[in-house]
């Protein structure tokens, strides 16, 4: 029973940490139209920045400074929000589908920068001994876990709230105006650009809490937590779970997340231990076929946007 | 094969969208040999009328007709090859070909020696194209874009040749001879509906035309007739005020 | 040197040459952008393993090299395989996943259908053969030394060789032949090639046939010159991209010329950055062409 408990625990705080980077990826393409492809290197530099930040000194490497948790996570949002105000700045505008191409450039090359620039990362190691900060406050996993979890619950409430704010801000109006139609949104008076690149650099500070929450809760970091699969799996969270709405980008994330760990263990009791390593290739398929499937029968998603008025239905 | 007249649109409801029909209702006819032009005020839904004949535009309820052959629903490209040509109103010719591959485009739906033959028969007949049939159409001028255009639709020697605002941006000598190209299809038995902004001109080179406003038939008669009405006018004057109307797709 | 650099980097450019003119054409004719594309190249490398291992069952003069290659009738004969076999994956894809969406739904659907599509062409090559490298044979090759010091294999020459024939045999196909001209027609104007009479579903369908037979050659070469691995695609993903938007989608000779230069990049910026962070290059040839001159070298600026 505790262990059913624990493990509970244990996969809603990696599920809701997954969640926030939805979630500012729901900021990016639900709200606003903005094709990221590069959710994972944005996680990334979230994650790194706070393994530099709040993590023991060593030798030979760059950082280690022991900063509080809570400098640690503001540091990774706005180390995030700087990166992405250069590529921003780069690649904002262009088509769609060029965004697509460019952001996933970009996250190839901070996944390259992350396994290369060892003074700064650790290289191919990581960075190891990332403090959690509920170690200090109690005693025993499963406590220190719901801890953690309460945590992220928090931060998840607090982004949630604040998204909200802002998706009902006349600054909010503007983004579904600029998704809608630019043209039209060029005429309310503020600039399209500038309020894009406005809600793509939030969306990804967003995506950099997430990966601060995610390293201070595994401990370490590692280059190979930020392949580009972990983009598929977040876009297929938003995609699942409904764009264009908060609550379906935190649905989407328990249940993919819950998809992909259950295969996961399915696949390692069933498959024969000689090809286990195929069992990870099994899970990266299921993921696909729920990304393609829901997109042809459902794509919407679970929950989609609440009010479907297009401007082509008002005129 | 004579079932009736050249083309029969009959309460044709079509748009870009399932619910928002552009037109709400037209019906329209055109006898072989006959030159019938479409006027009308900014969307009014020419442009879409003609679009959903030529297989564009789904027609949502309504039939077309073919010489008394549905051919309601039929995709464009089998359309083409059943006869029915059409030369749209904008980029109507593909400027990164040549002008005489334009014209091999316009006989997809032949033979590759029909085709051929159709090819040599339409230089002897615009010469034009001939000495510049290895140039690129997008260095044309407007008139002798217009006149590819009609030439890459009249490859087929389509039954029923479809014209968009085919002289819109001409000046007044090129569309005049644009007129004359019109004028030539209908005395060869093809039957021609045409769209047109100028209402005055098209007329005076019609035999009959159609007045449509806001998606619907509005009048309809002898060239002739329509040229003397008034309520033409006040139609085309009451354009401005409601110029933007439901569905400004044109 | 410098030469080795330049004589490398036009063999890999030229194996990113034929990916890319797929990619390029269904980006102009799709109107999106494919990351599956890549995944073809692994596909068709794997299949033609497959197709090989068929060939060289039946012995006799098919198990044996030609002069100084490496490889034999078999595996000239397992490339055509592929390329059909790939195109059967490349169509099949189109009609149940690409095509439905292209109708339901928009451009950027597709875009992350494209995501999935490859996140599963890729896994499932793992699944079937593994993770370890393959190789099509074990034959020992000698380089051939050229002046200035180039070393290049004898199968280096060959890939050269036969994309220059690809692409000489493109160019005649799409301006002599009816298809070609239409397919040319098609990607500039497709409501205009419908009312000329043209199938568009069938051009379309010709597309798909073309690109995924010339990612089934780019993949057979790859790994007949370096190796087959399931991330072979993935590797290729942003150098196809930068070649098909350097040469302007849509064009032929854009997507070749693309390739080339992103192939010399490649392989002339390890002279000035490290090695490691070679992957990046194409990266940055995209990000630098879209900013300076987004329709690419020979697009056409988008109306």
């Amino acid at each position: 029973m505790i262990g059913v408990v624990s493990y509970l625990v244990f996969f809603l705080i990696l599920s809701l940490t997954f969640g926030v980077a939805v979630l500012g990826l729901n900021l990016q393409w639900g709200f606003t139209g903005l094709f990221n492809a590069g959710v994972a290197g944005f996680i990334a530099i979230g994650a790194y920045t706070m393994a530099i930040l709040t993590g023991p000194s060593r030798d030979a490497v760059f950082g280690g400074f022991e900063l509080p948790f809570v400098v640690g996570l503001a540091g990774a949002m706005i180390a995030s929000g700087i990166g992405a105000l250069f590529v921003g700045l780069a690649t904002l505008k262009l088509r769609h589908e060029y965004l697509a191409v460019a952001t996933f450039g970009i996250a190839v090359t901070i996944q390259l920068v992350c396994l290369n620039w060892e003074y700064l990362t650790g290289g191919t190691l990581g960075l190891i001994g990332i403090p959690n900060p509920t170690k200090a406050w109690a005693e025993g996993p499963l406590i220190q876990n719901s801890l953690y979890l309460a945590i992220v619950a928090i931060v998840v409430g607090l982004t949630i709230a604040a998204l909200e704010l802002i998706v009902k801000s006349p600054w909010g109006r503007m983004l579904k105006a600029i998704r809608e139609d630019e043209v039209a949104a060029a005429s309310l008076g503020k600039s399209p650009e500038r309020v894009r690149l406005e809600a793509f650099v939030l969306g990804c500070m967003i995506m950099g809490l997430s990966g601060a929450l995610y390293v201070s809760f595994i401990g370490y970091v590692s280059p190979w937590d930020f392949l580009p699969i972990l983009t598929f799996q977040i876009w297929t969270m938003l995609i699942v779970g409904g764009s264009a709405n908060n609550r379906g980008a935190l649905l989407g994330a328990l249940i993919v997340w819950g998809v992909w760990t259950m295969s996961g263990f399915v696949l390692s009791r069933v498959v024969p231990s000689e090809i286990q390593a195929r069992g990870g290739a099994m899970q990266a398929v299921l993921i696909g076929l729920i990304l393609v499937v829901t997109l042809l029968i459902r794509p919407r998603g679970l929950i989609g946007e609440e009010l479907q008025v297009s401007r082509h239905a008002r005129s | 094969m004579n079932g009736g007249p050249a083309l029969e649109a009959i309460d044709v409801v079509a748009g870009y969208a399932p619910d928002l029909p552009i037109l709400h209702g037209v019906s329209a006819h055109v006898e072989a040999g006959e030159v019938v032009s479409v006027i009308g005020p900014n969307g009014a839904g020419k442009s879409t009328l003609v679009k959903a004949i030529a297989g564009l535009v789904e027609v949502t309820s309504g039939a077309v007709r073919l010489h008394g052959r549905d051919i309601t629903g039929r995709r464009a490209h089998r359309l083409a090859a059943e006869g029915v040509g059409f030369v749209p109103q904008s980029e109507n010719v593909f400027a990164t070909l040549t002008i005489h591959e334009n014209l091999i485009m316009g006989g997809a739906p032949m033979p590759k020696s029909v085709a051929m033959e159709r090819i040599r028969e339409i230089y002897g007949m615009y010469p034009v194209l001939q000495e510049r049939m290895h140039e690129k159409a997008g260095v044309l001028s407007g008139g002798q874009r217009q006149i590819l255009a009609v030439a890459r639709a009249l490859l087929t020697k389509p039954r029923l040749m479809l014209l968009d605002e085919p002289t819109a941006g001409l000046s007044p000598t090129a569309a005049g001879e644009l007129f004359d190209v019109v004028r030539g299809l209908s005395e060869r038995g093809a039957a021609v509906l045409m769209v047109e902004q100028n209402a005055k001109a098209a007329l005076r080179n019609s035999d009959r035309g159609y007045v449509l406003a806001e998606g619907r038939n509005r009048l309809d008669g002898l060239a002739s007739v329509l040229l003397s009405d008034e309520e033409i006018g006040e139609i085309f004057l009451g354009q401005r005020r409601d110029a933007v109307g439901p569905g400004g797709v044109e | 040197m410098i030469l080795q650099h330049i004589a490398d980097g036009i063999l890999s450019g030229a194996i990113v040459s034929l990916g890319a003119i797929g990619l390029s054409f269904t980006m102009k004719l799709l109107r999106f952008a494919n990351f599956s594309h890549s995944e073809l190249l692994t596909w068709g490398a794997y299949s033609a393993l497959v197709f090989l291992a068929f060939f060289l069952s039946f012995g006799g003069f098919l198990d044996g090299t030609i002069g100084p290659f490496s490889f034999g009738p078999a595996l000239l004969l397992a490339m055509l395989c592929s390329c059909a076999a790939t195109s059967v994956i490349a169509i099949l894809l189109h009609r149940f996943v690409f095509d439905r969406l292209s109708r339901a739904a928009g451009q950027m659907t597709m875009v992350f259908a494209s995501f999935g599509v490859a996140l599963i062409l890729r896994h499932l090559v793992q699944l079937i053969w593994g993770s370890d490298p393959i190789y099509y044979s074990n034959e020992l090759q000698f380089a051939v030394l050229l002046p200035g010091n180039v070393r290049v294999m004898p199968d280096q020459v060959f890939l050269l060789v036969l994309t220059m024939f690809v692409v000489a045999a493109l160019h005649l196909f799409m301006t002599r032949s009816r298809t070609g001209i239409a397919m040319r027609g098609v990607s500039e104007n497709p409501d205009l090639a419908r009312v000329s009479g043209i199938n568009v579903d069938r051009i379309i369908t010709c597309v798909w046939i073309i690109g995924a037979s010339g990612a089934a050659l780019g993949g057979v070469l790859y790994g007949t010159t370096v190796q087959l691995r399931p991330e072979l695609g993935f590797g290729l993903i942003l150098p196809l991209f930068a070649a098909a938007i350097l040469g302007g989608a849509g064009s032929l000779y854009g997507a070749v010329l693309g390739g080339l230069i992103v192939g010399l990049s490649e392989n002339l910026s390890v002279m000035i950055i490290p090695t490691t962070y070679k992957p990046a290059v194409p990266f940055l040839l995209i990000v630098a062409i879209l900013y300076f001159r987004p329709q690419g070298i020979f697009g056409e600026r988008s109306r």
